[in-house]
């Protein structure tokens, strides 16, 4: 099994606002304090599908193409806390080279980290091997 | 009061067709730090065989995510969503994205299930262009949180 070059991205509120803008998922977990520690959370925090659009980006890193990727799942196990400073926060992404599909595609599995706590589980991509 | 079950296997009537921008690529991608000329630069694209800029993986939730709606929100379903949380999330697809697609949503609702006093919904959005090419499927599954 092929380990991949560790990932490491930074995320800031400026991020989350940035993402929110971009995506349009202006849910307001992801921006006010008040109303995140209301519902229960330690405070604001990333959107889901910004962790997952990061793993997209370490997977598509690994595979050398920007449209390699084929099939992509995960499953959100744990919220990343963005605190409201300079430094936010840093998610590590990890990715195992599993195999080939009997299609000849290349199936990576990711691990993606938070503070040394898994943020997704059972995240995997399959990828054109010919770009991996 | 949980999900009603009945649901799974209903289809919702496709959406009006969404335009995709080569301007809301380029946003998209440098929201999560993409910088690969193929999501940037449309030359760079076409050198590549697309006609235009190619969205990143996740790009399509833009667009299932507002469509989806008609699911969520569905009042004879019921869902409130102030107690939803994301479960997961997968893309399955024919081909990327890239500007100039006209896409159309064809939602579903796979599963319904509960356990622990949760309910979990899985929306299935078939994405294709208006003239009806497949381009991608996504699946999402909701946790609606139990009371108490």
């Amino acid at each position: 099994m092929e380990e991949l070059p560790t990932q490491t991205y930074r995320v800031t509120r400026a991020d989350l606002v940035r993402y929110a803008g971009a995506s349009g998922d202006f849910n307001v977990i992801h921006w006010s304090e008040r109303l995140a520690t209301k519902v229960g959370l330690p405070g604001v925090i990333a959107h889901g599908m910004l962790t997952m659009a990061l793993a997209g980006r370490a997977v598509t890193t690994w595979a050398g193409a920007a449209d390699a990727v084929v099939d992509f799942s995960v499953r959100f196990s744990r919220p990343v806390p963005v605190p409201d400073d300079d430094e936010g926060t840093e998610i590590e992404f990890r990715g195992v080279v599993k195999g080939e599909t009997e299609e000849g595609l290349t199936q990576i599995d990711i691990t993606a980290t938070c503070h040394g706590e898994k943020v997704l589980s059972q995240a995997r991509a399959i990828v054109h091997r010919q770009r991996a | 009061m949980p999900l009603d079950k009945s649901f799974v296997g209903r289809t919702y009537p496709p959406t009006p067709p969404y335009q995709v921008g080569r301007e809301k690529i380029r946003e998209f991608a440098k929201a999560i730090g993409a910088i690969d000329p193929l999501h940037l630069d449309p030359e760079a694209a076409r050198a590549a065989g697309y006609p235009d800029v190619v969205a990143p993986p996740t790009f399509p939730v833009l667009i299932t995510m507002e469509a989806s709606r008609q699911i969520v929100d569905d009042p004879a379903l019921g869902v409130d969503y102030t107690r939803v949380v994301h479960g997961d999330q997968r893309f399955a697809y024919q081909r990327p994205v890239v500007a100039g697609d006209e896409l159309v949503c064809v939602n579903s609702v796979e599963e319904i299930m509960s356990r622990g006093g949760h309910d979990f919904l899985t929306t299935r959005t078939d994405v294709s262009t208006s003239a009806g090419e497949p381009v991608v499927s996504v699946w999402s599954k909701l946790v609606v949180r139990g009371e108490g």
